[in-house]
């Protein structure tokens, strides 16, 4: 519970992940509610990565031990696509490319298989491409990136930013993004962030995942933890992340182990 | 995606799996003399064609059935297929689709071919063959206006005698091979195109196969001729229904484009391709070949395989005429124990002859899926070229792709350039349209056409949609 009373959108308790035998969480807990923006810092190898993909259901994870709870119900339960359609989004590190299958199918489909999931019909084609073509110019997106193949020969920017496009489209509930901010230069950055900003809502919650504070220049969290050897040692506000900057991550980990 | 999902979703059964309860005039099996009489006596054939089908079965007697393709099967026993069979009929034939026995129309509805709405909702004149003999023929008056014939085989070999014994067997001779000899000796019916010169005919031509007496192999036999200046495009469509013992298909198919003519010949094929143990399915032995003959011409075929037990096929382009054009777009999917060996033949005689070949195999469950292509460059052919792309996908660990080019190039000016890749639906691929709310079967259906993507796109529009239907049926589940 939290202080207004009303379930968090994302309970993490205690929560323990294994990949091909080797513990990567161990005991993670995190409550995320909505309208937050939480940054999830961390060294290289403390578990960032697969907290986001355990969250999204990506197969050839173990849950050993613990629970996640999203939206009241159990989270781990519920196979990927499920996921996706309540509301769960997670923008890839390294966005996969899908050759011949253009980026405007894959948006209608999927946004498609999420309105169904709430009862709507399928979105009709010119309000579709209204609502794409909007969305495409506030990521400085141009036109004929539609017909081209998804993230194919895309360049890391591209990827990266096609990975918020397809979020503010699909307007998620949660938005778990992935070292979104990795080998973007800074105006790519304060597009990405712009983009992230603008789906800011008193419904929705932002999970970044990230290894530099940059990004959270301009994306302003409302909490920071940083996670080392698979749990949060360390929670804090904007304040934290600087101060890690600054001293580096040795420091939390030396505190980790102390 | 776990292990019995993925079981579960690839035991799915054929949906075009039922058998049509119709009288049928069958001749008994076995295959000598007697029974090619009685086929052409039956077809009240002009002297000539008995001559040339006789003749075809004394050579065929000398033949034995090739064992070069990369597919397994039990041996064929010749003499345990009955060679003809026709729907009983009241009258002589039918004048009208009123006159078409009500089961067979009632087998194209199952089949979702209304053929006297969708046809002509789609502008698509309908020649459907039902076992051996064709049953309708509709939008003859259109076509008759335009001077194109599109008629049964057989209704041609009486109308139209001359064309017949000038053409037939002269892109496929009867010595060709092992099954077109078959063939040569058995045909039972067909279609005939003839589009004279200068027209473009008004209309996609379609033709829906279907196989349904058991036991008895069927042997069509099409030919295509577009005169000088014309412009022609077929499609080919095919389902058969659920059946337990192996039905041979061994259909001929030859395409002639004099100066200047475009032939563009188009396959869905989608055969019972056997059970989830391998049980059972069509086995399809077709040779189809075309002549660009004159100058300028062109003939493209752009076939969609996703059915039969055995596909064994190479829709191919002689290329006499100077500066012709021949193209081959395949999309061959094998799925539980199907084999498919297939692929094109290109060959160039004529200057400044150009082929195209892309081939996308897919390749499931236990399926194996062969490519086999040959380009030959005559010394005559200068300044030919020729490009092939020849890409592989699996998908689970108990399929196999495999690749046979054939490259015999006699003109030192030739161009001839070869691309191959072998790759499989990664997990990535899949995990990302799931996280994007996608389904499995619609994340793996989509990445898959994206893979055919050049294929389909040259497919006529409706006939895209159902190629990729059916692309979907057949691979429903099958990632692992």
């Amino acid at each position: 519970m939290n202080a207004s009373g009303a379930e968090p959108l994302l309970e993490i308790d205690n929560l323990h992940v294994s990949v091909g035998g080797q513990q990567v969480l161990r005991g993670l807990n995190l409550a995320v509610n909505a309208g937050e923006v939480h940054a999830i810092m961390g060294p290289n190898g403390s578990g960032k990565s697969t907290l986001a993909h355990v969250l999204a259901g990506r197969p050839g994870y173990e849950i050993t031990q613990g629970s996640v709870r999203y939206q009241g119900s159990d989270l781990l339960a519920l196979p990927a696509e499920a996921r996706a359609r309540a509301g769960l989004f997670l923008g890839f590190q390294y966005p996969v490319e899908i050759p011949g299958v253009n980026n405007a199918y894959l948006l209608k489909t999927a946004l498609n298989a999420q309105r169904r999931q709430r009862g709507l019909p399928d979105i009709d084609a010119f309000d579709f491409l209204a609502l794409v073509r909007e969305r495409m110019k506030l990521m400085q997106i141009e036109e004929s990136f539609l017909a081209r193949g998804v993230n194919e020969g895309f360049s890391g920017g591209e990827k990266k930013r096609n990975e918020i496009l397809q979020m503010l489209i699909l307007e998620p509930r949660l938005a778990l993004l992935d070292e979104t901010d990795s080998g973007l230069d800074i105006d790519a950055l304060k597009v990405v962030a712009r983009g992230v900003n603008s789906l800011r809502s008193p419904e929705r919650a932002v999970v970044l995942v990230t290894h530099y504070q940059r990004l959270l220049d301009h994306v302003v969290p409302d909490f920071v933890h940083v996670l080392a050897r698979g749990r949060v040692v360390r929670s804090g506000d904007r304040s934290l992340a600087l101060e890690l900057e600054k001293r580096g991550y040795d420091w939390v980990q030396e505190q980790a182990v102390a | 995606m776990n292990q019995p999902d993925l079981d579960a979703l690839v035991g799915r059964s054929y949906r075009h799996g039922f058998v049509t309860d119709i009288e049928s005039d069958t001749v008994p099996p076995g295959l000598d003399e007697d029974v090619v009489r009685l086929i052409s006596r039956k077809k009240r054939e002009p002297q000539f064609l008995l001559d040339w089908r006789l003749r075809a079965l004394a050579y065929w007697r000398t033949q034995r059935a090739p064992t070069w393709a990369h597919v397994h099967h039990q041996p064929i026993d010749f003499n345990a297929i009955s060679y003809y069979s026709a729907p009983k009929s009241k009258t002589d034939g039918p004048k009208s689709l009123a006159d078409v026995d009500p089961k067979l129309l009632e087998t194209y509805d199952k089949l979702g071919v209304p053929l006297h709405e969708r046809a002509r909702l789609a502008g698509v004149a309908v020649d459907a063959v039902f076992d051996s003999v064709s049953v309708a023929t509709t939008f003859k008056e259109r076509l008759a206006a335009a001077g194109v014939i599109f008629c049964p085989f057989s209704e041609a070999v009486h109308k139209h005698p001359e064309l017949i014994e000038q053409y037939l067997g002269s892109v496929v001779p009867y010595t060709d091979n092992f099954y077109a000899t078959l063939n040569s000796a058995v045909f039972s019916d067909g279609s005939f195109v003839y589009v004279p010169k200068g027209v473009r005919c008004p209309m996609e031509l379609s033709t829906y196969f279907r196989i349904n007496a058991a036991n008895t192999g069927q042997f069509e036999r099409t030919l295509i001729i577009a005169d000088a200046g014309s412009h022609v495009s077929y499609l080919e469509g095919c389902t058969a229904p659920m059946r337990d013992e192996n039905q041979l298909h061994a259909a001929v198919v030859e395409l002639v484009a004099l100066d200047d003519a475009q032939i563009k010949y188009s396959t869905v094929q989608n055969w019972y391709p056997g059970d989830a143990q391998g049980r059972g399915g069509i086995y399809n032995f077709v040779t189809k070949r075309g002549e660009c003959r004159g100058r300028n011409s062109r003939i493209s075929w752009t076939q969609v395989e996703t059915g039969s037990a055995i596909t064994w096929k190479y829709p191919s382009c002689v290329l006499r005429g100077e500066n012709s054009v021949g193209e081959f777009y395949s999309v061959a999917t094998t799925n539980n124990y199907q084999q498919a060996d297939t692929g094109t033949k290109m060959i160039h005689i004529g200057a400044n002859t150009r082929s195209t070949i892309v081939s996308k195999g897919i390749s499931a469950g236990h399926g194996q899926n062969a490519y086999r292509g040959q380009v030959r460059v005559m010394a005559t052919a200068h300044g030919a070229r020729n490009y092939t792309q020849c890409d592989s996908l699996l998908m689970g660990p108990h399929c196999g792709a495999h690749t046979f080019p054939y490259i015999d190039v006699r003109n030192p000016g030739a161009v001839v350039e070869h691309e191959a890749s072998t790759s499989r639906i990664s997990e990535e691929q899949l995990f990302y349209c799931l996280q994007r709310g996608i389904g499995q079967e619609d994340a793996v259906n989509m990445i898959v056409s994206g893979f055919c993507r050049e294929v389909f796109k040259e497919l006529p529009m409706e006939f895209a949609v159902e190629a990729q239907a059916l692309l979907a049926v057949s691979l429903e589940g099958a990632v692992g």
